[in-house]
């Protein structure tokens, strides 16, 4: 990867939850500005890789390690990756009742301006910063007053994570099948959204099941992940070829290396 | 996972402090002579004393009872001192003969009592022990005729008040807790807003715990007048000790025709400590009477006491009248509540709302418990009641105990119920946008008792907020 520093390195990174081993060794360098697309079948562990960098205590790291500018990562806590500017777009968003987004939005900036050494701003300073947000991902403001994800359709969900990921300004975003459960205008408006943010001192991880997403969110690298390994790597060529050949084009490349087949969908 | 839930430290009990003044206490023990000695010491009229005495000797013949679902120890009526009061230097003629001690006390809980450092708006009357030892405001209320004192006090300035509607909401004979009160009670507040007046401002009350080993009974009594209006706030501390006490309070509300009374408590008594020593238990009777077109709501934010037994309730009596009840009950560690409401329609087109929020946490046990009744005369009754219950962590309890008993065709009553736990994936969701563990935790709930909230005045919702925090800080990680 180019010659920079890295923002991100993870090195042999194991991760099981429940006892089950998922991540089984993952090495990954991301370097600011970079996109990385992390494909692979269900149950490869995208998503948990995903929910391992962000500190989802419900995965246990049990070998590797993660650095995030020169920081050791799997030593900070959740809100202190956050604060960092590590950002994840959940795949299933979380619904908070009785909580406006309003004031959740406000107060996430607010913690994260606080780590970054800024002054906490008020509500209606706030509101301004918000506004032009909103309009990046097309989000009516009348959105900013419901509670946080209740009643959202699956569209306004994903089109929420992305209005937080446009507020907090992460320097790291992963976005975790953003794509999934949008029909295609959706699936343009979030795609935009996204390269709206794209800047050469942020980078994003995008994991996704299909090619698709990639046509509008172009990465620079393109790696395919089998059963908690990184089995190949390349750019967005490799994208384009699994999407005619399928993840079985790969399990039998890999089987015939002696590795474990891939289940493919 | 509820590993992590049950992690992290628990925030000291601010209030938990002893002022260290002098005290005159009754010994120990209850009989009839008690009875007269507190009446003497308080210089009562006859009519008091009688009223004592018939509560008394009725309370001889009750049962403690064992009906809610909280568990402790035999009380012991005859270990307890039944008066308490700070020893004066000088007969209480103004705030500023108060002893210095017990103003710092009231400043260190943050309401302040003197002149210069008073809230503004909010007029208090502050109860230390089983005595009033002062009440703010009180010139500023006399010139809308607004009465606002202690019930020594009005029991020697206003008997004919007094005598009118002392015991008309509950009578001596209501319940146990409510007859050992009638028989003891020494002091309390006593409010009467006259007819349509609008009180000018907050009125509340203050009570502390101070002494060891003393029972607590203090009697409310309020009274708006036709078309009157007001808000009346009340807020407890005590403080840590490791035995048990005893605090059994009755609060009375008269809603005369086309008044509105509305009374918001936030109760913070010391509820033990981790392992469930000590605390409060708090075995209260509140309950209003609204007459014609008349309005009584109940908010309470109950977030302490080791034990909470108490069902503010409102007998609908006159036509067009309403109900309120709006509650948060949080339960850590291993405090106990059973709480909730009862609803009594009587007059035509009565209207009943319910909304209940409990909360569990710890060891914790809360149970709602609510009867909305419909008498066979109440036409067009309606009740709402929306009953929700959080839980944290897996080894505290939810119940519900609704009961409805409905003697009208008429009449409409829907109950709502849900129980919800606490996700580790809603606090995983704040964490991950910067949040900390007790920010995340302090959010949902408050999310969760958003409706309650926005019934109290808005200073209260906030300090209601923050109590909130601290009381469930440590049920997360």
């Amino acid at each position: 990867m180019k010659n920079k520093a890295h923002m991100l390195d993870i090195r042999a990174l194991k991760a099981s939850a429940g006892g089950k081993e998922i991540l089984r060794g993952i090495n990954l360098s991301v370097g600011s500005g970079e996109i990385h697309a992390i494909m692979g079948p269900n149950g490869s562990g995208k998503s948990t890789l995903a929910q391992v960098l962000a500190g989802n205590p419900a995965f246990e790291v049990t070998a590797g390690s993660v650095t995030f500018e020169g920081r050791d990562l799997l030593e900070m806590p959740p809100e202190a990756r956050a604060q960092a500017g590590i950002f994840l777009a959940f795949q299933y968003p979380i619904e908070i009742p009785g909580v406006s987004n309003a004031y959740f939005l406000r107060s996430a900036y607010n913690e994260i301006r606080k780590a970054r050494g800024e002054d906490e701003v008020d509500p209606m300073e706030f509101v301004g910063i918000v506004e032009d947000k909103l309009k990046l991902v097309d989000i009516d403001p009348e959105m900013l007053n419901r509670s946080v994800n209740v009643g959202f359709s699956g569209g306004e969900k994903k089109r929420n994570e992305i209005l937080q990921l446009a507020v907090l300004e992460p320097k790291l975003a992963i976005l975790d099948e953003t794509d999934s459960g949008l029909d295609i205008d959706a699936l343009h408006t979030v795609a935009d959204g996204v390269n709206k943010l794209r800047d050469r001192n942020r980078s994003f991880i995008v994991v996704t099941h299909y090619q698709r997403l990639l046509n509008y969110i172009v990465p620079d690298y393109v790696h395919v992940l089998s059963n908690g390994r990184i089995v190949k790597s390349g750019d967005k060529q490799l994208a384009l070829e699994l999407e005619e050949k399928g993840y079985d084009w790969l399990a039998e490349h890999h089987a015939a290396e002696g590795a474990p087949a891939l289940s493919a969908r | 996972m509820s590993s992590q839930i049950d992690s992290l430290i628990d925030r000291e009990y601010a209030a938990g402090f002893v002022t260290d003044i002098e005290q005159d206490t009754l010994p120990p023990g209850l009989d009839e002579d008690v009875v007269r000695e507190i009446s003497r010491l308080k210089a009562e009229p006859p009519f008091m004393l009688e009223w004592r005495l018939k509560a008394y000797r009725r309370w001889l013949t009750m049962k403690e009872p064992h009906w809610p679902n909280v568990r402790y120890d035999a009380i012991d009526y005859q270990g307890a001192s039944y008066f308490s009061a700070p020893r004066k230097k000088t007969p209480l003629g103004s705030l500023e003969d108060v002893d210095p001690e017990i103003l710092k006390t009231y400043e260190k809980l943050g309401i302040p009592l003197l002149e210069q450092k008073r809230l503004a708006g909010v007029a208090v009357d502050a109860i230390f022990d089983s005595v009033s030892v002062g009440t703010t405001m009180r010139d500023e209320l006399s010139k809308y005729g607004v009465i606002f004192c202690s019930f020594g006090e009005a029991v020697r300035d206003h008997p004919e008040l007094v005598e009118k509607h002392l015991g008309s909401v509950v009578p001596y004979s209501d319940n146990f807790f409510a007859s050992l009160n009638s028989a003891v009670f020494s002091d309390g507040s006593f409010c009467y807003v006259p007819k349509g007046v609008r009180c000018p401002m907050e009125l509340s009350t203050y009570f502390r715990i101070n002494a060891a080993d003393t029972g607590q009974f203090e009697r409310t009594l309020i009274v708006a007048d036709e078309g009157a209006y007001v808000s009346y706030l009340e807020g407890c501390t005590a403080p840590k000790r490791d035995t048990n006490q005893l605090h059994a309070a009755v609060v009375e509300l008269v809603a005369l025709k086309g008044a509105t009374v509305k009374y918001s408590t936030v109760q913070n008594w010391y509820a033990g400590d981790k392992e469930g020593r000590g605390g409060i238990y708090n075995f209260v009777t509140k309950r209003g009477k609204a007459y014609e077109n008349a309005k009584i709501s109940w908010t309470q934010v109950e977030t302490g006491s080791a034990i909470t037994w108490k069902y503010p309730s409102v007998i609908l009596q006159g036509d067009n009248s309403v109900g309120e009840f709006y509650s948060v009950a949080v339960v850590n560690n291993h405090q106990q509540a059973d709480t909730g409401t009862k609803m009594i329609h009587v007059g035509k087109n009565t209207k009943s709302t319910i909304v209940s929020k409990g909360i569990s946490a710890g060891q914790g046990n809360n149970s709602y418990r609510g009867r909305v009744f419909v008498s066979p005369k109440a036409d067009g009754a309606r009740n709402y009641t929306q009953c929700d219950s959080m839980l944290v962590g897996n080894r505290c309890g939810a119940h519900t105990f609704p009961y409805i008993e409905v003697s009208n065709k008429n009449a409409i009553v829907e109950h709502e119920a849900s129980t919800s736990k606490i996700g580790e994936d809603q606090i995983f969701y704040l964490k991950q946008r910067g949040l900390s563990a007790e920010q995340a935790v302090s959010m949902i709930v408050s999310g969760f008792c958003k409706e309650v909230f926005k019934e109290l005045p808005m200073e209260f919702a906030l300090e209601a907020q923050q109590l909130l925090g601290i009381t469930l800080e440590g049920s997360v990680g």
